[in-house]
């Protein structure tokens, strides 16, 4: 089989499985009681380490921006703006997606993989209950629902994280960078960020529970499967972060 | 009763089940046994629709399972309980939580009981004062007692059962091949057992089908099986000396 046929029947693969995700729940007290699980798995669960990574960014852009504006030309605030525009327009939905394909990517496509394997993905389909939307439809909901909130909380930590460590080494002035971070904000760029978010948060986690849900084999193939869902997952990431700023910022 | 007509499945070039037919009677329980590979835990996938055969039928009490769509299908479903070889617990539910499960999904009993029929189920398995405990914090015969009140839950008219024996010591195998036999007779259910356990066979093979190289090779039961002089049967059932023994002291 060449390599396109196979991408082809991955891609129809991919499609039949998101066709049984999207059906209506046998259980809707279930399907709140999953939604609101992976809610908190994907949300509380990351917001550790979205504020390590958001704080320290923050602080790294802000940093290596005024290190590199060294006309007197240009105003000091400038650094409040280009940390601004970099950590609403691409760091936070972005970057913070990439993170996302690694955490909860990984953790779905081996938590699939395990029931595949240990035959629980079997024992729904034996009660008669459609495996792929009771475990993959409240993941998709959750990540879409609560993906946008973190990316949001994302954008204020970078902010603060580039104010503190900006102003505690002293490459900023305090009240430039706050003047910089409000000066010609378009609310336009946020829509656009959160566009962005749902759109990755759909990717991640359909792309690592489709290679999550499919594992054939043993151990070795799960730990297989979240590398491949990983790696899918980002290359997605990336393909359509290109596709939407394309279309919405051009 | 389930009948199979005919029934045929390869994966690939690889051909596993050759025009297979059998019946598997209401209220016995009905073996299903042969070496490893020889496609027998295939076969129960396929009765159960976990995978599709390319030929022939599947009829539950003359109701064609195989031609069935997807959503058909759910109503045979909920008659059919399923005990797997690793279990197939849920690894982030309680005990209480596996049993209830599919009283959550099928019934609008109250909470009161369901709690009542998973105690039932529990206790019916020789199972107390486990309900909050995890299946990673149960023995390996305690998890099969779980999986097997999970599998009566809904009080189904089908029982499957795959490899019960597998990774127990003997006496615990003896008391969940005592369990299936007993809830076989007291719920009038079709029980199906995949198995290669001779113990097995011999403490509740009440109708049994031999499989060779993916084609039915032998029908019969736990008597009649001692007595054959089929070639293959011979050879599987007594492959080790204790069979062998016991094979001798019956001729006696």
């Amino acid at each position: 089989m060449s390599i396109i046929t196979r991408q082809i029947q991955i891609m129809g693969q991919y499609y039949l499985l998101m066709y049984r995700t999207f059906s209506r729940p046998e259980s809707w007290k279930m399907f709140r009681q999953l939604f609101f699980r992976e809610v908190e798995n994907i949300g509380i669960g990351s917001l550790g380490i979205v504020t390590i990574i958001s704080v320290f960014m923050g602080a790294v852009v802000t940093i290596q921006t005024a290190a590199n504006i060294d006309s007197p030309l240009i105003p000091s605030y400038s650094v409040g703006y280009a940390s601004r525009q970099t950590v609403i327009l691409e760091f936070a939905p972005t970057i913070l997606a990439l993170i996302f394909a690694g955490k909860i990517g990984s953790n779905i496509a081996s938590e699939l993989g395990t029931m595949r394997i240990s035959e629980q993905i079997d024992a729904l389909e034996i009660m008669g209950i459609n495996s792929a939307q009771f475990l993959i439809l409240p993941k998709i909901c959750a990540a879409v629902f609560i993906n946008p909130f973190l990316v949001i909380i994302s954008m204020f930590q970078g902010l603060f994280g580039g104010w503190l460590f900006g102003s505690l080494s002293g490459v900023v002035i305090p009240s430039q960078f706050i003047y910089g971070i409000q000066y010609g904000f378009r609310p336009f760029d946020v829509t656009y960020a959160l566009i962005k978010t749902l759109v990755f948060a759909f990717l991640i986690t359909s792309i690592s529970a489709f290679h999550g849900y499919y594992v054939r084999g043993g151990a070795l193939e799960i730990g297989k499967a979240s590398t491949r869902a990983v790696v899918s997952s980002s290359i997605f990431i990336l393909l359509f972060n290109y596709i939407i700023t394309q279309l919405l910022l051009i | 009763m389930i009948e199979v007509k005919n029934i045929s499945k390869a994966f690939g070039e690889k051909q596993v089940l050759t025009d297979i037919s059998a019946l598997f009677e209401q209220g016995k329980t009905n073996l299903i046994i042969g070496q490893s590979g020889c496609g027998k835990s295939v076969l129960l996938k396929c009765i159960v629709g976990l995978e599709e055969v390319d030929e022939g039928q599947v009829m539950f009490d003359g109701r064609n399972f195989s031609a069935m769509s997807f959503n058909e299908r759910k109503s045979v479903r909920k008659e059919i309980g399923m005990l797997f070889q690793g279990n197939a617990l849920f690894d982030s539910m309680t005990v209480e939580e596996n049993v209830k499960f599919p009283l959550d999904v099928y019934t609008q009993m109250s909470e009161e009981e369901k709690l009542e029929r998973v105690n039932f189920c529990l206790k019916r398995v020789n199972l107390v004062n486990v309900n909050n405990r995890y299946p990673a914090e149960i023995s390996g015969g305690m998890k099969k007692r779980v999986g097997l009140a999970r599998a009566i839950a809904l009080n189904p008219r089908y029982l499957f059962v795959d490899e019960p024996n597998s990774g127990l010591d003997p006496q615990t195998a003896i008391v969940i091949d005592a369990l299936i036999k007993e809830i076989t007779q007291e719920y009038n259910m079709t029980t199906v057992v995949v198995t290669h356990d001779m113990n097995s066979v011999m403490e509740i093979g009440e109708n049994i089908l031999f499989l060779f190289q993916g084609k039915a090779w032998w029908k019969g039961n736990k008597n009649e099986i001692v007595y054959t002089d089929n070639k293959e049967l011979n050879d599987f059932i007594f492959a080790s000396n204790f069979m062998r023994r016991y094979k001798e002291s019956f001729s006696k």
